[in-house]
């Protein structure tokens, strides 16, 4: 294998958990909610994930179990925000720290044991073209999972009817209201379909990045998430530049710590935060870009005046 | 899924001030109630747990001491934050204004080991609340000029202030004699918060809380920047028509809610710790968002709120001790505390009512519990 289909392999890896978190949030945030708790979602996956996975032997039952905490847990934050109309960052907030602790609780027994890897699913024939068989056949199921889902998200979205319905209620939820469309039941579901693609991206971390459990094992990959989304203002196919983007930068440092280069390890761990704000404001000095596509009732709180 | 939709809020004529009281008592009691269920899903005995937890810490006047300690950078950063909060500016990084504040304020001593005199603190709490409006002023410099989300911005500073400061205690800021340990020289007599009473380890950090919450008291409920700042929160737009400026207020907010951070910070490093280490907050910025909603964004309030959270820390200390549960636990009583502060809040302005098919409601109210 050569240098640079390793260098790629590692940016496909850590590229995978953003775009599948970022576009999980994407689809939650376009139906007008403001899901601040990603990051304790995705830790909550993290944890279920590798528990199930060694409970069972089995880590595809791992990530399925993490997709069903994630989306339990998500269920939470949709039942205080969409039912009793609570503050969506506060909520947000609550979400994550209540993630990470519980997650800390939970992961308490795992530290130091070894995962169970999701191993990589190889496609016959294909995988034996020269390079791109390497990188694009030889990978796990999330890593082909998430591109279905960038290709299926973006035909939701902007397709079918019911993602038609979706971006309705986002832009303006007493419009859809007075149509007869449920607010309430199309917040419940995106905020869940969130969730799970929350959990399902921290499995990844747990189950074939790094496969084992260290605390705080995100690291702020929930948060970089979010501001992938705004990176891509709302867009799939963006998300999907993004999250590679960032793969890319978090992978730097790896990369150039093997080289010997003599710049601080601390410098080079802050690279992916400090790199995703320097793209915020990038993208939001083009406010005319950011204002087309930003769902308009996007944080607001809704009670229907029957 | 249908379950959860058959309950319904109805606004009341206005707002009901038995449920403002009672709703912090109730999502106190709610958090108490889960978090026993929890430990006997650990297989502890509530009563007693519950017990070493939040009661046990409160007996000597040793941990009473300890919980001001812990108390007071919850209070101070909290106050901080309800005057953001109160303007709708979300500044999420008060944990990275917390240690830049440290740092700064740590850099007096640092780089003058040698100075002595009465005005060696102030300088370092000066640098301290200097450090943390700088750090502060980029999130709302950001905001203001390209319109650029706070929330990720302030939060992403957040893991660049932790990570410089990792860098400075193992590399520049490292004791020259310290064997190579990372860590800062230990302060001295004059670089050292003093104790407050001489029965336990106190320091004047719990005065500046006191004396910081009494000050953003007066600014919101007695002058025209408080009335600016909560009228722009509530109705950006009545507020621009009454000419204030929301840029000017971001700003302000940002830069009070930085200082009161960076204070809180200096001072935890130079009355509780009295060293730069690698790491000098358990979180406290992130905790102070939960007090600042707890004390309702009151700072009257966030007093209160800030010694049950210091509780909080303290208690979780005690059950990795007699219970041998991991320290984590902290976090989970936080959020699941500021889960029901949030949805008991509700009550304040809405009756709750259920839908047609009772089963149907209470599976839904299941849902937020658990």
């Amino acid at each position: 294998m050569g240098l640079v289909e390793a260098i790629l392999l590692t940016i496909f890896t850590a590229a995978t958990p953003l775009l599948i978190a970022a576009l999980g949030e994407l689809v939650t945030e376009r139906s007008g909610v403001l899901n601040l708790g990603v990051e304790g979602m995705m830790i909550m996956g993290a944890v279920s994930g590798f528990a199930f996975a060694i409970y069972t032997g089995n880590a595809y039952i791992g990530a399925l179990a993490a997709i069903i905490v994630g989306m339990l847990f998500s269920l939470l934050f949709a039942f205080l925000t969409i039912s009793l109309v609570t503050n969506q960052v506060a909520t947000g907030l609550a979400l994550t720290i209540l993630g990470l602790g519980l997650s800390g609780l939970w992961g308490e027994g795992f530290v130091g044991i070894p995962g169970v890897k999701l191993e990589p699913i190889i496609v016959p024939f294909l995988s034996d073209i020269p390079f791109f068989g390497k990188l694009f056949f030889q990978q796990d199921i999330i890593f082909y999972f998430s591109i279905i889902l960038l290709i299926g998200v973006g035909w939701f979205l902007f397709k079918s009817r019911i993602g038609l319905i979706l971006r309705a209620v986002g832009d303006s939820h007493a419009s859809a209201h007075a149509l007869g469309l449920s607010v309430v039941k199309t917040r419940y579901l995106a905020v869940m379909f969130g969730g799970a693609c929350s959990g399902l991206a921290g499995a990844h971390l747990s189950l074939v990045y790094t496969t084992q459990w260290i605390e705080n094992m995100t690291a702020g990959r929930g948060w970089i998430a979010l501001a992938l989304v705004v990176f891509a203002s709302w867009r799939p196919n963006r998300v999907l530049l993004g999250a590679y983007l960032f793969g890319t930068v978090g992978i730097a440092q790896l990369h150039i710590q093997a080289l010997g280069v003599n710049i601080p390890t601390q410098l080079l761990t802050a690279l992916p935060y400090i790199a995703t704000i320097v793209v915020l404001v990038i993208i939001s000095r083009n406010r005319r870009l950011t204002m087309m596509n930003t769902p308009a009732s996007l944080g607001k709180g809704f009670v229907p005046d029957r | 899924m249908q379950p959860d939709f058959s309950i319904r809020l109805e606004k009341r004529g206005s707002s009901s001030s038995f449920y403002e009281f009672f709703s912090p008592v109730l999502a106190l009691l709610l958090m108490l109630i889960v978090g026993g269920l929890l430990f006997a899903l650990m297989g502890h005995n509530p009563f007693k747990a519950l017990y070493i937890y939040f009661v046990e810490p409160l007996i000597d006047v040793w941990s009473l001491h300890e919980l001001a300690i812990k108390a007071a950078p919850l209070i101070l950063i909290a106050t901080g934050l309800c005057i953001c909060f109160r303007s709708g500016n979300w500044n999420i990084g008060a944990e990275g204004q917390f240690v830049m504040g440290g740092i700064t304020g740590a850099a007096v001593p640092i780089f003058f080991p040698d100075f002595t005199g009465f005005w060696v603190l102030p300088s370092m709490l000066v640098c301290g609340i200097a450090g943390g409006m700088a750090w502060a002023s980029i999130p709302a410099f950001l905001k203001n000029k390209f319109g650029t989300n706070e929330i990720l911005t302030s939060l992403m500073l957040v893991y660049v202030a932790g990570l410089f400061l990792d860098w400075l205690a193992r590399g520049p800021f490292r004791n020259p004699e310290g064997n190579n340990f990372p860590g800062s020289i230990s302060f001295t007599e004059w670089q050292v918060l003093p104790e407050v009473l001489a029965s336990g380890r106190m320091h004047y950090g719990m005065v500046f809380a006191v004396i910081g919450v009494l000050l953003v008291w007066f600014l919101l409920a007695k002058t025209m920047k408080g009335f600016e700042i909560s009228v722009i929160g509530q109705a950006p737009r009545a507020g621009r028509f009454a000419g204030f400026s929301t840029k000017q207020t971001t700003l302000f907010v940002f830069l009070m809610s930085g200082a009161f951070a960076g204070l809180a910070g200096i001072s935890e490093v130079s009355g509780a710790i009295q060293q730069l280490r690698t790491t000098i907050s358990p979180g406290y910025g992130f905790t102070a968002i939960i007090v600042a909603f707890l004390g309702r964004l009151n700072p009257l309030g966030i007093f209160a709120a800030g010694i049950v959270l210091a509780l909080s820390y303290l208690g979780g200390e005690a059950a990795q001790i007699s219970l041998n549960v991991t320290d984590k636990i902290a976090n989970v009583f936080q959020g699941l505390l500021m889960f029901f502060v949030l949805a008991c809040d509700t009550l304040i302005h809405h009756r709750i009512r259920f839908g047609h098919s009772w089963g149907f409601a209470k599976k839904g109210i299941t849902h937020g519990a658990g």
